[in-house]
């Protein structure tokens, strides 16, 4: 049953909205996640990887929802010279749509509760302005639903935060358009994270084969927008797949976008508090946003819970210094690494491959990958000298 | 400035309801559900952002405008149809 009012209503049950749940729910307060999908955790937008020392923080690994286990990335070139370096630690590839029934269940275990289908199209607002919760769409009847806070959970199309005078666009620039295609039928190893470079392959990103079990993977792409406006992300999937795959058995296809930028500057406005893919809380060269979505969500629930206990809510405004001291300076930095990395044509990606296959694969770091960079193109330290000044 | 005819569509049926459209779109004119996606008209400039940020090739952009490009395309498709049975 649906109440009229609500602690803190959360828009989106991805992991950055069930985490943010979570959190704030285990401190007593009455929780409502709105997911405007008729299932948690599906459709799967997503590669699916993360790292095992990220996943620990929240959940213990399980079986479950783990697909593959993986002790290796390859970095690939255009010409199909590689370098395979050992992961720090591991790394996984999920399975999202359990991962995030998962998530979803633990935020109802401590109390938050989850409706789907439930689409919020409108704020409501008070006589300051401030949003006083929200008016959903679920199972097709109007309702409006208070609440004291409204956590935007609604990713990469999020709009809650527009509502609430946010400037959430991301710059068409710092937009990966993605797709994704799940195969069976081919053969991969199990162990390892393949990655595609090159402009030829997918300007301005990279090609992913992310193995789901055996002979099963994600293989996706990511391009950036601007460089690609003529030619679409799954035009450029369906030449690697016809180049690479052309027997794979395709299970499923999916679209996507990445806001491959950094955090949004307003996190916090009008009761209304951004976390996730809404926040733009993702590793801007790697695009992964699981973790630091969920690292949001967490940082997110629990300030909003102790605002909401002190009824004070200028300690909302902690949460973005929390996260611009733990992540967001971080992001900063490689948002600007990832303008010099998209600017690197097929031929540099070729020698660094070629160059780092010569190193023996006990010796294999990313240290010394990045030492034969700098190797073969100097003008990666004026690049870097950028980041830090 | 007078309003501009819309000159963006949205090819219905062949959307993937991803939101990568939404996420750039600056005018906040795109309206986005579980399966069912539709640009709000008066928003709208026009401005292509969601033409090259799908990933999919579902948004076209029209000079000539999208008034009555659906009917248009529907007869096509139907034309196109009529002609394989």
């Amino acid at each position: 049953m649906i109440k009229e009012f609500y602690d803190i209503i959360i828009v989106g049950a991805g992991p950055a909205g069930t985490t943010a749940a979570r959190y704030a729910a285990q401190k007593g307060l009455s929780v409502l996640v709105l997911e405007k999908d008729r299932d948690v955790g599906y459709p799967v937008r997503c590669g699916e990887a993360v790292s095992h020392d990220g996943l620990l923080q929240f959940i213990e690994p399980d079986k479950k929802f783990i697909a593959s286990t993986c002790r290796k990335l390859r970095f690939i070139s255009p010409n199909g010279n590689f370098s395979t370096i050992p992961i720090e630690g591991k790394g996984y590839v999920l399975e999202r749509r359990i991962f995030d029934y998962e998530l979803a269940k633990i935020a109802t275990d401590c109390g938050a509760q989850v409706i789907t289908k439930a689409y919020v199209y409108d704020l409501l607002k008070n006589e300051n302005g401030n949003a006083s919760g929200v008016k959903a769409l679920i199972k097709d009847e109007k309702i409006e639903i208070k609440s004291k806070i409204v956590i935007a959970a609604d990713g990469v199309e999020s709009r809650v935060g527009k509502w609430a005078g946010i400037d959430t666009t991301c710059r068409i620039d710092d937009m990966e358009s993605c797709a994704q295609v799940t195969v069976s039928g081919i053969e991969f190893t199990e162990e390892r994270l393949d990655l595609y470079f090159g402009k030829s392959v997918a300007p301005g990103g990279y090609v992913w084969i992310f193995p789901k079990g055996k002979n099963t993977a994600n293989i996706g792409i990511g391009i950036s927008t601007i460089d690609a406006k003529e030619k679409s992300a799954i035009k450029y999937l369906n030449e690697f797949m016809e180049k690479h795959f052309p027997n794979a058995a395709i299970l499923t296809r999916i679209a996507g976008g990445v806001p491959c930028a950094v955090t949004i500057g307003t996190l916090v406005k009008n009761n209304v508090v951004l976390v996730g893919d809404a926040a733009h809380q993702v590793n801007p060269i790697s695009g992964g946003g699981i973790i630091t979505g969920m690292i949001g969500g967490m940082m997110a629930g629990e300030v909003v819970a102790e605002a909401i206990l002190k009824n004070d809510f200028k300690i909302l405004n902690e949460y973005p210094k929390k996260w611009e001291k733990r992540l967001g300076w971080r992001h900063e930095i490689f948002h600007k690494l990832k303008d010099s990395v998209g600017n690197f044509d097929d031929k540099f990606f070729d020698n660094l491959a070629d160059s780092c296959s010569k190193i023996p694969e006990e010796k294999q770091s990313l240290g010394q990958v990045f030492r034969t960079a700098l190797w073969n193109q100097p003008s990666i330290l004026i690049d870097l000298a950028k980041v830090f000044i | 400035m007078s309003k501009q005819e819309l000159m963006i569509y949205i090819r219905p049926g062949k959307c993937d309801y991803c939101g990568c459209c939404v996420g750039v779109c600056p005018e906040d004119a795109i309206e986005l559900m579980e399966s069912r996606i539709e640009i709000i008209e008066e928003r709208c400039t026009n401005c292509k952002k969601c033409v090259w940020a799908c990933p999919w090739d579902v948004i076209e952009f029209h000079r000539d405008g999208v008034k009555d490009l659906s009917n248009k395309l529907n007869a096509l498709d139907e034309n196109q149809f009529a002609k394989t049975i």
